[in-house]
């Protein structure tokens, strides 16, 4: 077994749940590197919702939450609030996080609050078998949506650059490295750090989002139908919606900005500015 | 109530502002909410007092949100409390179940306003005494406090706290519009109190507080004692539902609480909880002729002469009822043995409720050789203690004028 393996992985809940070929080996994979290297791993928490995404941290050797459907943010910031110096790792996914749980991560996002979310985006349900979720690209058929997908898919890093984010990337699992690099980036951030990930679930997605459900040629899909855009280029205003499935997605850092007021902060100095702490 | 504390300090409180007080008492350091009347009272409060208090607070964006946070602040090691009404209760169910299925002591005030859906928002009811005990899916045994009194709001939240801590389970503060509201001078206690959590005695899966270097699995899928999901495992699923029901369905003896009054002579016990124990236990004064030096039972007398007449207003005896009341304090579980010995000797038992009826349904089935006789009342107001004795001149056919 791989070192980091060896050293963050509770061996006794394997087998995983994971299907043959998910992207959510690499993006977990990903997440112990960045931890590993920012040596916090004492001082992190994981936070997920409910989801095949939220099941990334349940296999960890850390203190982990796995919550309900839609709720890991508002469990987060409990989590947050409570201990100010720690930090906060949430695990999402596309339904999970911008479906049921849209509310909270609108407020979130808004608050600035320092956290850092990995948003695993398979553009579907996949732990229920494959029906449409807020990701689901137009014309797609899943489950849910036999006839094609007529609800305009959202672009969760628009969403919360508008809102007030402070840390806002995009990459997928065919950019580990890139990605290892955000989620460390995203924990050392003070502020709300999102990170969408496009992660392929060739099971219940392949060949009705991709047309192809072999998780090595998706992957190689994600290389070439992604351009990379650099810091401050991504406009969340004019960011093609309508997910075409021949238009290319934006990826890269989209916006880091260190110095936009956190919301633990924003409470210390209100507070001190009244003299009460 | 069994609260420790050196100094106690006279005030006039609102029933929820005491509830708030009571809660920074235990110790709670962290309240997350969302304004909704009747409760909000308790939110305005903590919005200031928990921050001075050295404690964390956050308006949420909803209810669900509220008590999820409550849940995550507990795992990071603060005591913690929501409040709400009504709709808001309904929305926090989910997180309800997954406090009690992971074992997270928290705290939930319901200040119960009449429903269903938006329903009265300003006045009272007991409507949701069923959904205290059944609201989240699946089977889970839970603690629910029922209040009559500010002292109640203040004393049973502190109590909440202890039993929360103590079975590491979810404790639902059940109060009312009624309470909720009132002003009352109570006592109130200086400086704060130590509530140990308990990690080991009852719980099925003791898992320690986040960032204690434990690798803490909280997990919401049935688990085992490492907080590994067994949801696939028939046998120690099953298991682990008998568990968490049994810890604390057997050890009722030190969770139930019941006060009694007048019960050593009585012929007929009225059964109430909550607001209407206040009007039930007026009642039960009011056919003793035990004197009440308050002003305000004195000025009822006015009301009555209007909604009665004056002739049954003044005529009306109920001085041969030998009329007692027992007072339920922990709702759930529901005090079954505890209930039986209080009415021993009595044969008829009057519940007056602001609902349709509905915990009538749990005293029936314990008291099987008792006459139950259920008082419904819905619409917001609370009975009056004439009512209450009204309806035991007619069950009981004692009439007065079959005793002139």
């Amino acid at each position: 077994m791989n070192k980091l393996y060896e050293k963050y992985i509770k061996k006794e809940s394997l087998p995983t749940l994971f299907c043959p070929g998910c992207g959510n080996g690499i993006i977990q994979r990903a997440a112990i590197e960045a931890i590993d290297n920012l040596g916090c791993r004492k001082e992190t928490a994981c936070v997920s919702g409910i989801g095949c995404s939220s099941w990334i941290p349940c296999y960890l050797q850390m203190d982990a939450i796995h919550t309900m459907h839609g709720r890991a943010l508002p469990f987060a910031e409990g989590l947050k609030l409570s201990q100010p110096d720690k930090k906060i790792l949430v695990f999402t996914g596309d339904g999970d996080c911008m479906a049921i749980g849209g509310n909270h991560l609108l407020h979130a996002a808004a608050r600035n609050i320092d956290l850092t979310v990995v948003m695993v985006n398979n553009n579907i349900y996949g732990m229920t078998g494959g029906q449409k979720s807020p990701t689901t690209p137009l014309e797609a058929k899943t489950k849910t949506s036999p006839f094609g997908c007529i609800d305009m898919p959202m672009d969760a890093c628009a969403l919360v650059m508008t809102l007030g984010a402070s840390y806002v990337a995009r990459w997928t699992t065919a950019h580990p490295v890139q990605l290892a690099k955000a989620i460390a980036e995203g924990l050392l951030h003070k502020g709300f750090a999102f990170i969408d990930v496009l992660s392929q679930c060739p099971v219940q997605a392949g060949k009705s989002i991709w047309g192809e459900k072999d998780p090595a040629k998706i992957m190689k899909m994600y290389k070439e139908h992604t351009y990379m855009v650099k810091e401050g280029e991504f406009d969340p205003a004019a960011a093609d919606r309508a997910g075409d499935k021949k238009g290319k997605i934006p990826i890269g850092l989209f916006r880091n900005d260190p110095d936009a007021p956190e919301y633990l902060e924003k409470v210390k100095a209100k507070l001190s500015q009244c003299g009460i702490k | 109530m069994d609260v420790k504390s050196e100094k106690r300090n006279e005030v006039v409180l609102q029933g929820n502002e005491a509830c708030a007080k009571g809660a920074l008492y235990a110790g709670c350091r962290f309240f997350a909410g969302y304004p909704i009347t009747p409760s909000t009272e308790i939110i305005e409060m903590l919005a200031g007092e928990m921050q001075r208090a050295g404690g964390a607070f956050i308006q949420m964006e909803d209810e669900i949100g509220s008590a999820c946070a409550i849940i995550g602040a507990r795992w990071g090691g603060s005591k913690a409390m929501t409040a709400t009404s009504g709709p808001g209760y309904t929305l926090m169910q989910e997180a309800i179940g997954f406090a009690a299925v992971t074992e997270t002591p928290i705290v939930i005030v319901n200040v119960q306003r009449g429903g269903p859906s938006t329903g009265q928002p300003t006045r009272s009811s007991q409507q949701d005494i069923y959904q205290a005990r059944y609201g989240s899916h699946g089977d889970y045994e839970i603690i629910v406090l029922s209040p009559s009194s500010v002292q109640e709001m203040y004393d049973f939240t502190i109590r909440a706290f202890e039993l929360a801590e103590q079975f590491r389970t979810p404790v639902i503060l059940l109060s009312d519009e009624v309470v909720g509201h009132m002003r009352e001078k109570i006592f109130i206690r200086e400086g704060s109190e130590v509530i140990k959590s308990e990690k080991h005695r009852y719980v099925v899966s003791p898992q320690e507080d986040f960032f204690k270097g434990a690798n803490t699995t909280v997990e919401g899928q049935l688990h085992d004692e490492r907080g590994r999901r067994i949801g696939h495992i028939a046998t120690k699923s099953g298991d682990f539902i008998y568990n968490i029901n049994k810890k604390i369905r057997d050890n009722i003896d030190s969770i139930a609480s019941i006060d009694t009054y007048c019960m050593e002579d009585a012929d007929v016990a009225i059964v109430a909880y909550g607001s209407v124990a206040r009007p039930a236990l007026n009642a039960v004064k009011h056919a003793r002729g035990i004197r009440d030096d308050r002003i305000l039972p004195k000025t009822r007398i006015i009301r009555d002469l209007f909604k009665r007449g004056f002739s049954k207003t003044l005529k009306t005896d109920y001085s041969h009822l030998k009329v007692g009341l027992v007072k339920i304090n922990t709702v759930w579980p529901f005090p079954e043995e505890l209930l039986r010995q209080a009415t021993g000797n009595v044969d008829t038992v009057i519940v007056p409720e602001m609902n349709i009826g509905k915990y009538s349904r749990e005293i029936e089935r314990v008291l099987k050789d008792k006459l139950v006789v259920p008082m419904a009342k819905c619409g917001g107001e609370i009975h009056t203690p004439t009512e209450i004795l009204d309806k035991i001149l007619e069950v009981s056919g004692l009439d007065e004028e079959a005793v002139k």
